[in-house]
């Protein structure tokens, strides 16, 4: 696993299809390997806007407002961004706003820097305090129907969800 | 009268806006969403925060440009955007042709008992605006200088950051609707409904 951290993997490339095949059209992130093919694809497709954040909470924030335009978005960041986005969470329970963020789990299965640990567990319960669904995609056959329940939970029943691509799935990072 | 901030908001915000009824506004919470639910009666066209505090930008910004056919506004104040100073130059990357920023400065947290803000204290927004690479920037502390500002407001090609230095004296008294999920149907109704910008400019 150690020699393939952060390599371009298939479901990487079916979650964008599916993303982009749910009229998602406003890519938030905050840099991360993990979701390096989702942000390279995001930034070469001409019918997609690609935004680099310099906090997570700005892409929470953005999301609501590309709703109130009727269309979609998606905040991609790594689990220790979610501490950053946790009061503007209220704006997502309050507003009953869709939303959807992908979150590239450290700090749990194998993680080497004691600095990940603490968000790491953080990131379940903050999520789940502040009224959005967490839901965990284990591995790779999880992940494409795990990112769609999480849209259909959030275009369909107005409410927010992130969905955890676990430490499993993506594996520990090397040092 | 502060000789310094000589301009009232309750005239300033109005003056500089004019009518804000084709714009798509969204407004940090406190003094700056109490000006615009004041000047369009709690419009529909109108996203006025009441927490969220450091949001309004970057809510503005993923309007403007999922509707890049619309001129959208940001509203807010010194403290809001102080909390989230780095989405200026999230700004300046994505350069949105169609987003104005109107920044309400009155150096003072209103909301919370007047405690000075850091542009009291030497910080300068419209510099940090200029730093992040917004392309239009402007300060307006005297009357002279709204007109100007006003058409800078709704005019060019690339973002704009307006700051408008006023005085302490209250935002405007005004009952607005707290319910955030309520504002954001209206919001979304009002704008469904209306037409693209270019069939109504036919």
């Amino acid at each position: 696993m150690a020699e393939g951290y952060g390599a371009p993997t298939q479901w990487q490339d079916d979650l964008y299809t599916l993303l982009r095949s749910n009229g998602v059209t406003l890519f938030c992130y905050v840099p991360d390997g993990g979701h390096r093919t989702l942000i390279d694809r995001s930034m070469a497709d001409p019918e997609v806007i690609s935004v680099p954040l310099t906090t997570e909470e700005e892409g929470v924030a953005m999301c609501a407002g590309c709703h109130l335009a009727d269309a979609r978005g998606v905040l991609l960041m790594q689990s220790s961004g979610v501490g950053n986005c946790v009061n503007m969470f209220g704006l997502i329970q309050g507003g009953r706003f869709p939303f959807v963020t992908l979150v590239t789990m450290r700090g749990e299965f194998g993680e080497m820097n004691p600095w990940q640990i603490p968000m790491g567990r953080g990131v379940q319960p903050v999520v789940e305090a502040m009224g959005l669904h967490c839901l965990r995609a284990e591995s790779p056959e999880e992940v494409v129907p795990t990112a769609q329940a999480a849209l259909d939970m959030a275009y369909r029943s107005d409410q927010g969800v992130a969905v955890l691509l676990t430490q499993k799935l993506i594996g520990a990072k090397p040092f | 009268m502060d000789t310094d901030r000589p301009l009232d908001r309750r005239t300033a915000v109005p003056a500089l806006v004019g009518d804000p009824s084709d714009l798509l506004v969204v407004c940090g919470l406190a003094g700056a969403a109490k000006d615009m639910a004041h000047l369009t009666g709690d419009g529909d066209n109108v996203y006025a925060l009441a927490g969220a505090m450091g949001g309004a930008t970057a809510m503005g910004l993923g309007l403007a440009l999922s509707r890049p056919d619309r001129q959208v506004l940001v509203v807010t104040g010194d403290g809001e955007l102080l909390m989230n100073v780095g989405t200026l130059a999230t700004v300046g990357v994505m350069q949105p042709p169609n987003l104005s920023i109107l920044c309400v400065d009155n150096g003072h947290y209103g909301e919370t008992g007047y405690q000075p803000t850091h542009t009291q204290r030497g910080v300068d927004l419209e510099a940090i605006a200029r730093g992040s690479a917004i392309p239009v920037t402007r300060s307006v502390s005297s009357p002279d200088e709204i007109e100007p500002a006003a058409r800078l407001l709704r005019e060019g090609n690339g973002p704009r950051f307006i700051l408008l230095r006023v005085g302490i004296e209250p935002p405007p008294v005004v009952r607005r609707s707290l319910d955030a999920a309520e504002r954001k149907t209206a919001f979304r109704a009002a704008l469904r409904a209306s037409r693209p910008a270019d069939q109504a400019s036919e």
